[in-house]
């Protein structure tokens, strides 16, 4: 009998409408292996097993269908579901259930798209390791010893380690792409405004973006046009079609890159990239060339300034986000006792509800926008952020894509980086760029490095997403004839504790 | 405390500088970024939703009419309408303000120097205007409602807790802010009211607010500052809670007195948030502001910039109604009503009342009367705006055709009022009802005067002598004989007949 969760989306979808399989056994199956091997993985903090079973039933009896009808996901938990507790991996969220379904979730629902449960994420998506979650870190499970990145590291380690086949991320600097490139798993960050953010729980409004984890490309595409397109609630969603990722992918698969123009940025290389993820990288570039693409190098030199802009500006934002964690409606409330005042509450409740990262991001951004201050600071990252998007469109006047590293080191073991915010910080020095301009940007498995796995980047212009999956699916159909498979067939077997 | 210096005293020692900031909330349907409604006196917290109650995740969406209502504004206050602006964040704790920022304008925002021409008693008793200078118009997002409970006086002081009501939180808040005003001379007080009044009536011209000062749908802060003559202006205080007309004036009055006895007693005045009091007439001190607080201001990341297309607005501007101050001016020479009229109308929320009454066929002499008399002491007396009285113009102007018609007398006409008040139906009907028809019976009438010459002979003889004065007893005691249904200047003939004294 086939293991189905060793299947990918794409597959189970078809099986599942051609009635070889139930959404039920499939969801079935994948709480079973859920319940198997998440006591060591963690990318779980909330299994929905109720849930899921119920929207199982209503795809088999036809009451729900579409592409991804019956295929189980797991949803980031900073993403909100109604009735189902959402904590955003802050204990000042611990046990609060919405009244609403965020727009991301609610698409999901009516696609008949299985919610198996909430993934585990750095506090308010804060992190590049899951280690700043309030409810333990998640492991990789390449290696349960290391950090399966971040602030997505539950998403992306619930699909590498087979517990689901697809999972929705959400991308502030690099917290989608970064831990598909250290579990290798595919993570798309969509154009900024592609995916609705209602729902979304904020950390820095103008960079979130929410967006597909999966094990191929083309699962990716599939998920991506579930979930994207206009909605009037959010002000910032973009009202245009959603690029034609799917047909993209499948285009891609053929393996032929002909004609399309590649930029390989000289700015994210070099200095601070481990040698094994360069190593990568180059083959990747020739690889590239193989396919028929035409490659130059892009200077794009104010990227070298993005991560400081991207920290004043993500902090600042995400101090005013933060602000409504009150005690005052929900979640959780410290020191109301009668004898503590209102102020007293608030700060006690600040104080224990979250954590060292949040809290000191809350400062930064607060410094930020200070009176006398918010020129030099708030106004300059803002500055910077358009000269970056300058760099962009030069570098895209001249290209179809862009190319680099996700992110300079495969996976480090937890703990290595938890004293040094700033080591922690240059994690995502080569997705933040991404994110200031706003365009779409994939990470997909690009090899391994001592064992563990590297992330080739692929950046596009806004409202392009498609031809991320062209390049990516046909760098995939290279890899697989490289690898003789899938790079996640070499990771070690979970064995059920 | 330093003893209060009479008004008009401090007045000529000192300079006033006034500035106003007024909130009026929109009428619009829909909150400003939800679609909750705005009905106000709802069941607390029954107007709510994600985004207006700030849970994480809620995303706000500009609602397109409070746009355009503060445009219109923008344009009927003769300000610039930008072209293009942004939302920005206002970020301070506050339990009743769900997201602890408000999203409202800073530095961007729609309308920017604009004037209104406002009209106040000048010294020969002509109506005197004065230009006061609008500063900006902007968008915002108004609070909820915080009620504190267990303290003496209802404030945060003392209680033992508080509840919160979100109906009002989101509710499209337009504020308006006007450049420092100088040379007011003797009557700072009457221009700050004059302003609102105006206002008041531009608002409610534009159909964009109920402007309904009691029910918060109006709100004015007071500045005021004191300078000597030739000296730079002084540090201001900001009073709050003003919520009436006759708060404006009152607030700026007292603050005045307040102001000058401490800069007569050599002290300093503290800049400061005070507190109106209606029931004294008199503010207390508030909040400081010597440590401004610092509200962090930044483009709201999760809204678009606003562009209105030019175009647009010029068909906004063309599209306005004719403004108060036009239309009365214009209105006033056709009826032959002056200018002072014109203004005790406007402020007795009446001119409107006025000009619909003159309409449906009335007099206007007729209409001022009912308007400004018997009809807003009315109002006065049961503490509502005139407008809300349960008589229409068209029953008032039917009520002066009747005693035009010699149908009633004016005493009558007040008692067909008070049915229609009393919701007894239209004046006919109360007339009919209360059998409220004038006498005109002179055979009836005779009887009754005989009898009240009878009853008066001291009276009746001082008449006889030729002081004709003396009848008024007479035809007194025949008017109340008869209920008041008598026409008074026939029972006079009558009496004055039946003494033989010619009219």
């Amino acid at each position: 009998m086939t293991d189905l969760t060793r299947l990918t989306a794409d597959q189970l979808a078809a099986a599942i409408a051609a009635r070889d399989t139930s959404a039920t056994e499939v969801a079935q199956a994948h709480l079973d292996r859920i319940a198997a091997v998440d006591g060591d993985v963690h990318a779980f903090l909330h299994v929905d097993a109720e849930g899921a079973l119920e929207q199982a039933r209503r795809v088999d009896a036809g009451e729900l269908t579409g592409p991804l009808a019956g295929v189980p996901l797991a949803l980031k938990d900073l993403l909100c579901t109604k009735g189902v507790p959402t904590t955003a991996g802050s204990r000042i969220l611990a046990g609060w259930c919405p009244p609403y379904d965020a727009t991301v979730t609610a698409r999901l629902k009516a696609a008949g798209v299985v919610i198996l449960g909430k993934t585990n994420l750095d506090e308010f998506a804060m992190g590049s390791s899951t280690e700043h979650s309030a409810y333990g870190p998640t492991h990789n499970p390449w290696d349960l010893t290391r950090i399966p990145g971040g602030s997505g590291g539950g998403s992306s380690a619930a699909v590498a380690a087979f517990q689901a086949p697809l999972a929705i991320g959400t991308d502030t600097g690099g917290s989608i792409r970064q831990p598909a490139a250290v579990t290798g798993t595919v993570g798309v960050k969509p154009t900024y405004g592609g995916v609705s953010r209602y729902g979304l729980i904020a950390f820095s409004s103008s960079l979130d973006q929410a967006g597909p984890c999966a094990r191929t490309v083309l699962d990716a595409a599939l998920l991506h046009e579930v979930v994207a397109g206009h909605d009037p609630r959010d002000s910032t969603s973009i009202d245009a079609p959603v690029p034609p990722v799917v047909a993209a992918a499948r285009q891609g698969a053929l393996g032929d890159l002909s004609g399309v123009r590649v930029g390989v940025v000289k700015e994210l290389s070099g200095e601070g990239y481990e040698p094994g993820v360069q190593e990568r990288f180059a083959e990747a570039v020739a690889l590239l060339q193989d396919l028929g693409a035409t490659v130059t190098e892009v200077s794009c030199p104010y990227f070298d300034y993005a991560l400081a802009a991207y920290y004043l500006i993500a902090p600042a934002e995400a101090s005013s986000n933060l602000a409504r964690f009150d005690a005052v409606r929900y979640g959780l409330r410290v020191g109301d006792d009668g004898v503590h005042s209102l102020d007293e509450v608030t700060a006690l409740t600040r104080g224990q509800g979250f954590g060292a990262e949040v809290k000191r991001r809350i400062i930064l951004g607060t410094y930020a926008l200070s009176s006398g201050y918010y020129d030099a600071y708030y106004g300059s990252a803002q500055k910077v952020r358009t000269l970056i998007t300058r760099d962009f469109e030069a570098a895209f006047a001249r290209t179809d894509v862009l190319v680099a590293p996700t992110c300079p080191t495969v996976a480090f073991p937890l703990g290595a980086k938890l004293a040094d915010p700033l080591a922690m910080y240059r994690q995502d020095v080569a997705s933040i760029p991404a994110n200031l301009y706003g365009g779409p940007a994939m990470s997909l498995p690009a090899g391994l490095s001592e064992g563990l796995p590297v992330g080739l980047q692929i950046m596009a212009p806004t409202l392009k997403d498609d031809r991320l999956y062209r390049v990516g699916a046909a760098m995939e159909t290279a890899y697989l004839d490289r690898w003789g498979g899938p790079l996640l067939a070499q990771a070690p077997e979970l064995v059920a504790s | 405390m330093t003893q209060p210096v009479p008004y008009s005293e401090a007045l000529q020692e000192f300079e006033p500088v006034i500035g106003l900031e007024t909130h009026v909330e929109l009428g619009t349907a829909s909150k400003m970024f939800c679609g909750c409604a705005t009905a106000f006196g709802a069941e607390p917290n029954t107007q709510v939703c994600p985004v207006c109650l700030g849970l994480p995740g809620a995303l706000p969406v500009v609602n397109a009419t409070a746009i355009e209502s503060t445009i219109r504004i923008g344009l009927a206050l003769h300000c610039d309408i930008a072209t293009w602006c942004r939302f920005a964040r206002k970020n301070y704790f506050y339990p009743d303000m769900p997201k602890n920022f408000q999203t409202s304008q800073y530095d961007e925002p729609l309308c920017t120097d604009g004037y209104l021409d406002v009209q106040v008693p000048g010294e020969s008793g002509t109506a005197e205007t004065v230009r006061i200078p609008i500063e900006r118009v902007h968008l915002e997002e108004d609070t909820g409602k915080s009620l504190h409970v267990g303290g003496a006086t209802g404030r945060i002081h003392g209680a033992t807790h508080s509840l919160v009501d979100y109906n009002r939180a989101g509710i499209p808040l337009v504020e308006i802010v006007t450049k420092p005003v100088t040379g007011t001379g003797p009557m700072p007080g009457q221009v700050a009211k004059a302003y609102v009044a105006e206002l008041r009536d531009v608002l409610r011209g534009l159909g964009v607010s109920d402007v309904r000062m009691e029910q918060g749908s109006l709100r004015c802060d007071v500045n005021v500052s004191l300078n000597r003559p030739g000296q730079e202006w002084g540090t201001r205080s900001e009073t709050k809670n003003v919520n009436s007309l006759r708060s404006v004036e009152r607030s700026v009055r007292s603050e005045v007195e307040r102001q000058a006895g401490v800069l007569r007693a050599g002290g300093r005045i503290v800049q400061e948030t005070r507190h109106f009091h209606e029931d004294t007439g008199m503010s207390t001190s508030g909040r400081s502001k010597e440590e401004a607080t610092d509200y962090r201001y930044f483009p709201e990341p999760d809204l678009v910039p606003i562009a209105p297309d030019p175009a647009w607005v010029a068909e906004l501007k063309a599209a306005l109604p004719e403004a108060p101050s036009g239309r009365r001016t214009r209105l006033l020479a056709d009826l032959g009503l002056s200018g002072l009229d014109a203004q005790a109308m406007v402020n007795a929320g009446v001119l409107d009342l006025v000009l619909a009454t003159v309409d449906a066929g009335a007099p206007p002499a007729e209409a001022r009367n009912w308007w400004l008399g018997h009809l807003a002491q009315a109002a006065n007396t049961a503490g509502v705006e005139a407008v809300e009285l349960a008589i229409t113009p068209v029953q008032v102007a039917r009520v002066a055709a009747l005693v035009a018609e010699g149908a009633l007398t004016a005493g009558l006409a007040r008692q067909v009022v008070a049915g229609v008040l009393a919701g007894e139906g239209d004046p006919d009907a109360v007339v009919a009802s209360r059998g409220l028809a004038v006498v005109s019976d002179e055979a009836a009438l005779a009887t009754s005067v005989g009898d009240a010459i009878a009853a008066q002979p001291d009276a009746a003889q001082k008449v006889r002598d030729g002081k004709v004065q003396a009848a008024g007893a007479l035809v007194g005691a025949v008017m109340k004989s008869t209920g008041g249904q008598a026409d008074a200047s026939v029972v006079r003939r009558l009496v004055l007949e039946a003494l033989g004294v010619r009219p």
